[in-house]
């Protein structure tokens, strides 16, 4: 006996199979789940949804969640800033040119396999305990990740394009952006999605080590008070802003630089 | 004040490559050209003819200025705006037809002169799509649509019409021919199909094998619009008798 199955096309599926229901049910799911958790322990180390959404509303209304969620968040997107046009630029170069590439590549090695933790307290220790010394460490926990992933952007570029290019005399800043930046759009996509995770995470090692402020700084004091709620609350919140960026920046911005794609003939 | 633009169409080319030799990644030489000299004739179509990979490619590309690891001498206007229709239609996948041809069209090419030549190759209802939604004749077609929208003094075609099934080949060269003959342009095409080159050439240039010279220059006199099947036929005969090495098995 043969059996076929065949692939149910998303689109044209069960009115639950389209849009967000899924994702929506799943969060439900999961919240479900911490509730009857936090329900069965009874404890003050295991706060339920519940609490850690009401004390998220309350400082945000009354504490200063927001200015701390603020300036986290300036300090993840100046560090992302500086981590992708310095990688890129790098990376870009090493990939074009094996000459520069064998000089650099054992650096890139080392800088790959560097702790975060040590370049951060090596920061602090040389440059001071500054916003300076802060993101410049956590871009530098990124730059190796960008560079790798430009430069296999550089090698691949077609030069078959490069060919027609250069044939119809395209100038090199049309070049650029028509034939080349094109290419390497999945790259830059790869690298500020993996980007923005790492970074962030990073961020607030840095805050918990040497920066007054920001949500690491809150983690750590609230792991001195051992306050899950508090924990939890500013954690979740930074995630929700994180998942924010991803759907509502990120994904249209990509949806819209690849609608060329899948288009079948 | 834009007299050096088409210098090029009234302007001789002469092309004299004294060697030109690849060198692969190990380093092994490859001598693809040796002593090839040919000179262009103004609006008319040049074909090259040699066996496969004799290197029509290599000098294809070489007077297209897009390897300059030779010895000799290219005589073109330095101005001369050029036409390269490759084996394969790269059309930038990312980019609509219409934007593909307004990317790299002459200065003063209009919206009319879009619609027109759209219009003659048949694509001017594929403007508004990608690349990759359309057939690979239809690409071709937007290909040569690109390379004449750059209102070109050289206008080069490798194998242009290649991997099409009889027919789209067929239609796709009279649509050559018409483009080609509203607008006269210097050009070399570089074919393995004689019959292809007999339709089509001015001059027919036959290439000895690698490392690829000139073996014969043919000119054929009857206007490309008053070829026949027969005389195409006739013509072939008469070549493969010379030069039964050229038309071998073919």
């Amino acid at each position: 006996m043969s059996v076929s199955i065949a692939e149910p096309d998303p689109r044209r599926g069960a009115w639950y199979l389209r849009g967000p229901w899924i994702a929506i049910l799943s969060v439900i799911g999961f919240l479900l789940v911490w509730f009857v958790a936090a329900h069965i322990a009874q404890s003050r180390l295991l706060p339920g949804p519940v609490e850690v959404i009401a004390y998220i509303y309350e400082e945000a209304l009354h504490g200063d969640l927001l200015f701390q969620l603020g300036i986290t968040l300036w300090r993840v997107v100046a560090a992302f800033v500086v981590a992708m046009v310095i990688g890129s630029v790098v990376g870009l170069i090493m990939g074009e040119m094996p000459a520069v590439n064998r000089v650099l590549d054992p650096w890139l090695i080392v800088l790959l396999n560097l702790p975060a933790l040590v370049i951060i307290i090596l920061a602090y220790v040389w440059f001071g305990l500054n916003e300076a010394a802060a993101i410049g460490a956590v871009a530098l926990n990124k730059i190796p990740n960008v560079i790798v992933t430009l430069r296999e952007g550089a090698r691949s570029l077609d030069p078959g394009l490069d060919e027609m290019a250069r044939a119809y005399r395209l100038s090199p800043w049309s070049k650029f952006r028509n034939v080349v930046l094109p290419q390497l759009q999945p790259y830059f996509a790869t690298a500020s999605r993996t980007g923005l995770s790492l970074i962030w995470k990073i961020v607030l090692v840095v805050e918990l080590l040497g920066r007054p402020n920001g949500v690491g700084f809150e983690l750590h004091l609230n792991f001195q008070l051992f306050n899950v709620t508090a924990i939890l609350g500013y954690t979740l919140a930074f995630v929700a802003i994180m998942l924010a960026i991803e759907y509502l920046l990120v994904q249209p911005l990509e949806r819209h630089s690849t609608r060329w794609r899948n288009r079948p003939v | 004040m834009n007299d050096t633009q088409h210098a090029g169409a009234t302007a001789q080319f002469k092309i004299r490559i004294d060697e030109k030799t690849h060198i692969g990644a190990d380093s092994t030489r490859l001598t693809a050209i040796r002593n090839l000299s040919l000179e262009l004739k103004p609006e008319s179509m040049t074909v090259l003819m040699g066996p496969s990979g004799c290197g029509k490619t290599t000098l294809l590309r070489t007077v297209a200025g897009l390897d300059d690891q030779y010895t000799g001498e290219i005589d073109m206007p330095p101005s001369a705006r050029l036409g390269f229709m490759f084996q394969e239609p790269r059309l930038l996948p990312w980019r609509t037809v219409r934007q593909n041809i307004e990317l790299v069209c002459a200065p003063g090419f209009s919206e009319q002169d879009l619609q027109t030549l759209a219009e003659a190759v048949g694509v001017d209802d594929m403007l508004q799509r990608y690349p990759q939604e359309l057939s690979l004749g239809l690409a071709r077609r937007a290909a040569l649509a690109r390379a004449f929208s750059t209102e070109p003094d050289l206008l080069l075609l490798d194998e242009p019409f290649v991997s099409l099934d009889e027919r789209t080949a067929d239609r796709l060269r009279s649509l050559l021919l018409d483009v080609w003959s509203a607008r006269p342009t210097t050009a070399v095409m570089v074919t393995h199909n004689p019959r292809e080159a007999i339709l089509l050439a001015d001059q027919l240039v036959l290439m000895a094998p690698r490392p690829t010279h000139v073996l014969a220059v043919e000119t054929i006199d009857i206007p490309q619009g008053q070829r026949d099947a027969k005389m195409v036929e006739a013509l072939h005969n008469d070549l493969a008798e010379r030069f039964p090495e050229n038309f071998a098995g073919l």
